[in-house]
């Protein structure tokens, strides 16, 4: 049986559906109504509130704190300030991707990292021989997100600090309605938002304090079903979706390194020695083997797919998690690993990895597709990540 | 002379500005017209009462056509739908009924009623889907005359036949009873809880002056299916703010094609030479030449007001007489304080979907029984939502604002004037709501009414109706708005018409719009 997280007297009661999946051996919930509807547009519209406890989280302190995760990520820390935080992914001594995550610079030598798996010994290796703390807070540590247009208007209410000085990726320790709160706008949606850290004691009054405020806003709980869908319109990769950690296979082709996964621009080669340095920089040279890249699905092709048939134009109710492969004049050049319908962009997007010579947008492939069990292909168009970024994000 | 446009529209309604963005978009140079300050028609968000913006007039998008949507991209201009998916009905007796997008949620509700009812409404929803799939792509046609088809006409022809014929017989005699019966009697045959009956008979009555036991009241059910079909597209659901936000991205993407749309410009006439338009004269005094002249009013007000009697021949200016307006539905809109509490809602996330006043089938008959000799209905029927329960930027944060459509409201009164009877009228929409959310009253800041006749005063509405002519069988696809003349074509050339008082009709679908500039665009090339 999965474990509850500090919320979770909250969210159970919530849970209309009884929809749950584990998370990292907590329980979390898939949609809180029977249909994820609702829960998408309030991310989009409103504001959602998600329990993402179940993160990995880890506290990393010390005289040499700085040195340890600047050996870890493929991230400069030396240009995190201090109240910054960074998206980083970390990889092994061949440059493959383990995992990727925040890390918050709280003071000069104390950092939060969040990480999809377990991460603990991976520090602990590094750390031979370095001055440094490393614990483990994943279950001292409850966390909400709180994502959408009018999620800043919530935590106004009962912030003691200004939110308008709080700027994209900069936390701020605060008290909210007297409960005391890291908050970090930050978010998995690709909108404005902000993720809170607190201590599970407080979490319960944390929840009741945001939902009793953010009525008025029309803040609602939401499930993972409705934030897949939006991670995929932002352009975020999922791990064991989009790629897979180093760490869970030993078959190269299921491995990747961030230049494949579109995510060049976190690994900085100039810094001092960080694992997996040598490799990343040889295959910076050579080019990487392949391009992570936005697709967007023509839908008069898809229609016509359907159309032989005899049926209509379906698409998909929420998003998919099955990788699906790419052609480009009949050969296939890659793979489309996560897709969704986007009502509000009103287009049918999905991630792909491409062989690079396919990664110009306005490239012209097909996604493969199925109706009733027989495959066809649909016309797409390589396109810019991500698909959806709202001014309000970074405003 | 030189000219500066290929196309002028008179109407920035949502149709007239589809209509511009397609021709726009072909490289035409066009020039939208609107009387008003604001754009939009009767799709428009004004905010009324200081920090409370109303969707004044239409207030959901219906069946906007999907096509649309794709090739305006009008996502990226700024519409935003989110879903309207279930539906509250509260009793006279305490209870309620209320309707769910998913099916068990939605089995058990009806489950609460009949047993019976509950096991045939799946049959029943895909007996209608089915049906609607059948008859959809109508919608993406360009009507032909059935006496004289013409070549395009045939291939229109053959299409139908060819998507009818993916009916098997028992959908198809369905079919025919549809379009022939009334919502109520097509309903008896399928249910026999009274009040899941009147709350699905209300969508074959809506902006028609006819009742739910009048014959052909049955056909505009499907409508509600068609927009099933397109169910991810939401062709059926609130704009984020308001219905306005829609004209506003249509009008976005039309000037991103480069056409020009001037605010205040009112019409006075059509210009015309020769049997040819050539342009329209403002009531400014100011003169625009242009050889296309497209109308996004309603036929009244293209063919008698902009051209006059004399361009019509006989058969027209008969058509136009007899064409049925005869607006019967009116509009009040409140600023709340707070949300209100219906006595018999179970669960308050039905707030965001349709409250819908609609108690028994004898209700709604009742209502439309005042309207028919010329009384606005003492109780009736209201279809209320409160775009604020999604949408929060539409109001101060923890206030809301409630749409009420109420029907019935004649134009015609029997007695007196709609100036002196609009607050009566008011009244009786808010005593009647406050039967079903006794609170009401005490939440309202502000309350704004609208009759048919104030609706023909604002923007134009020939006698109010909000379909710019009566969604009835004999009004529609080729008799629409007249037979021969459903092409989007008038007798002058180089007028046309791309209102809702052409085919595919009313609501906000943007169908009339696209359909007309493709005609335009097709002649042109010829």
């Amino acid at each position: 049986m999965p474990r509850q997280t500090p919320f979770y007297s909250r969210t159970s009661a919530l849970c209309e559906s009884q929809s749950w999946q584990e998370w990292a051996g907590f329980l979390s919930a898939n949609t809180y109504e029977l249909e994820h509807n609702h829960e998408y547009y309030a991310i989009r519209t409103a504001a959602a509130l998600l329990d993402i406890s179940p993160l990995y989280k880890y506290h990393i302190y010390g005289r040499d704190a700085f040195k340890l995760v600047n050996r870890v990520v493929t991230r400069d820390v030396g240009k995190c300030a201090v109240g910054q935080v960074i998206y980083t992914p970390w990889c092994d001594d061949a440059g493959k991707i383990i995992d990727d995550g925040t890390l918050s610079r709280l003071e000069e030598n104390f950092f939060r990292l969040t990480a999809a798996d377990p991460t603990y010994h991976w520090l602990r290796d590094n750390a031979v021989g370095l001055d440094v703390q490393i614990e483990d807070v994943t279950e001292g540590l409850g966390a909400l997100a709180l994502q959408g247009p009018t999620s800043r208007d919530i935590l106004a209410q009962l912030a003691d600090v200004e939110l308008s000085q709080l700027k994209f990726f900069r936390l701020t320790r605060a008290n909210l309605g007297g409960i005391p709160v890291t908050i970090s706008r930050t978010g998995y949606t690709g909108d404005l938002g902000y993720e809170i850290w607190v201590e599970p004691p407080h979490a319960e009054a944390l929840w009741d304090r945001l939902m009793e405020v953010g009525q008025a806003y029309r803040l609602r709980a939401v499930g993972n079903i409705a934030l897949d869908m939006a991670r995929i319109e932002a352009g975020l990769l999922l791990i064991n979706v989009d790629f897979i950690s180093a760490k869970h296979t030993m078959f190269e082709i299921q491995k990747s390194t961030p230049y494949e996964l579109g995510l060049g621009w976190t690994v900085h080669l100039d810094k001092p020695y960080f694992v997996g340095q040598a490799a990343l920089r040889a295959e910076k040279a050579a080019g990487p083997v392949w391009a992570t890249v936005g697709l967007e699905v023509n839908l008069e092709s898809l229609e016509a797919v359907y159309r032989e048939f005899g049926m209509p134009l379906t698409l998909p109710g929420h998003s998919w998690n099955e990788a699906v492969p790419i052609y480009a004049a009949g050969r296939q050049i890659g793979k489309a690993t996560s897709g969704t319908w986007s009502s509000v962009l009103k287009k049918y997007v999905a991630l792909a990895r491409l062989k690079p010579q396919y990664a110009k947008p306005g490239t012209r492939v097909q996604m493969e597709v199925t109706v009733e069990a027989h495959r066809r292909v649909a016309e797409a168009t390589v396109v810019g990540l991500p698909f959806f970024e709202p001014e309000r994000k970074k405003a | 002379m030189a000219q500066k446009y290929d196309a002028i529209i008179i109407g920035g309604g949502h149709n007239g500005l589809t209509c511009a963005a397609y021709l726009a978009k072909a490289g035409r140079r066009v020039l939208v017209l609107e009387q008003r300050h604001i754009l939009g028609g009767a799709a428009v968000t004004e905010e009324v009462y200081p920090g409370f913006k109303f969707t004044v007039f239409s207030y959901v998008v219906s069946l906007l056509r999907p096509e649309v949507i794709r090739e305006l991209n009008l996502a990226k201009h700024g519409l935003h739908l989110m879903p309207l998916e279930t539906a509250f009905v509260p009793m006279e007796n305490g209870n309620h009924l209320a309707l769910y997008p998913d099916p068990a949620s939605n089995r058990e509700a009806i489950r609460r009623h009949s047993a019976r009812d509950a096991d045939v409404y799946p049959e029943f929803s895909q007996m209608m889907y089915d049906m609607a799939f059948a008859v959809k792509p109508i919608l993406g046609m360009v009507p032909p005359d059935p006496t004289a088809p013409g070549l395009d006409g045939l291939r229109t022809l053959l299409d139908m036949v060819k998507h009818a014929g993916s009916l098997d017989s028992k959908r198809f005699y369905y079919l025919t009873k549809l379009m022939t019966m009334s919502a109520s009697d097509f309903l008896d045959e399928w249910f026999e809880t009274d009040v899941l009956k009147a709350v699905t008979a209300i969508n074959g009555i809506i902006g028609t002056y006819l009742g739910p036991r009048s014959p052909g009241t049955a056909y505009v059910l499907l409508h509600h299916y068609m927009g099933e079909l397109d169910g991810a597209f939401t062709a059926w659901g609130f704009q984020k703010g308001g219905t306005g936000a829609v004209s506003q991205a249509i009008a976005s993407a039309a000037r991103s094609f480069g056409a020009e749309i001037r605010c205040n410009a009112r019409v006075a006439q059509v210009m015309v030479k020769n049997g040819q338009a050539v342009g329209v004269a403002l009531e400014s005094g100011e003169e625009i030449y242009s050889p296309v002249v497209v109308s996004g009013c309603d036929p009244n007000v293209t063919f008698l007001k902009l051209l006059g009697e004399e361009y019509l021949p006989d058969d027209l200016a008969q058509a136009m007489r007899n064409f049925k307006f005869r607006g019967s539905s009116g509009k009040v809109n409140l600023a709340l304080d707070g949300l209100p509490t219906f006595t018999a809602m179970p669960d308050p996330s039905l707030l965001q979907g349709m409250m819908e006043i609609c108690p028994s089938m004898d209700f709604v008959e009742r209502a439309y029984d005042d309207a028919k000799y010329g009384c606005f209905s003492r109780r009736p029927y209201l279809d209320v939502t409160i775009p604020t329960a999604v949408d929060p930027t539409m109001a101060p944060p923890g206030k809301h604002v409630m749409s009420i459509f109420v029907q019935y409201a004649p134009y015609q009164l029997a007695e007196g004037t709609w100036e002196e009877k609009r607050e009566a009228f008011g009244d009786a929409v808010v005593n009647t709501l406050a039967e079903f959310a006794p609170n009401i009253k005490d939440l309202i800041l502000h309350r704004q009414v609208l009759s048919p006749w104030d609706m023909e005063q604002m923007i134009g509405l020939t006698e109010g109706n909000i379909f710019h002519g009566e969604l009835t069988l004999d009004q529609l696809f080729f008799l629409r708005p007249a037979p021969g003349w459903a092409n989007y074509r008038t007798p002058v050339k180089g007028y046309w018409q791309c209102g809702s008082g052409t085919h595919p009709g009313g609501g906000i679908t943007a169908g009339p719009g696209r359909l007309a500039a493709l005609e335009i665009l097709k002649d042109g090339k010829r």
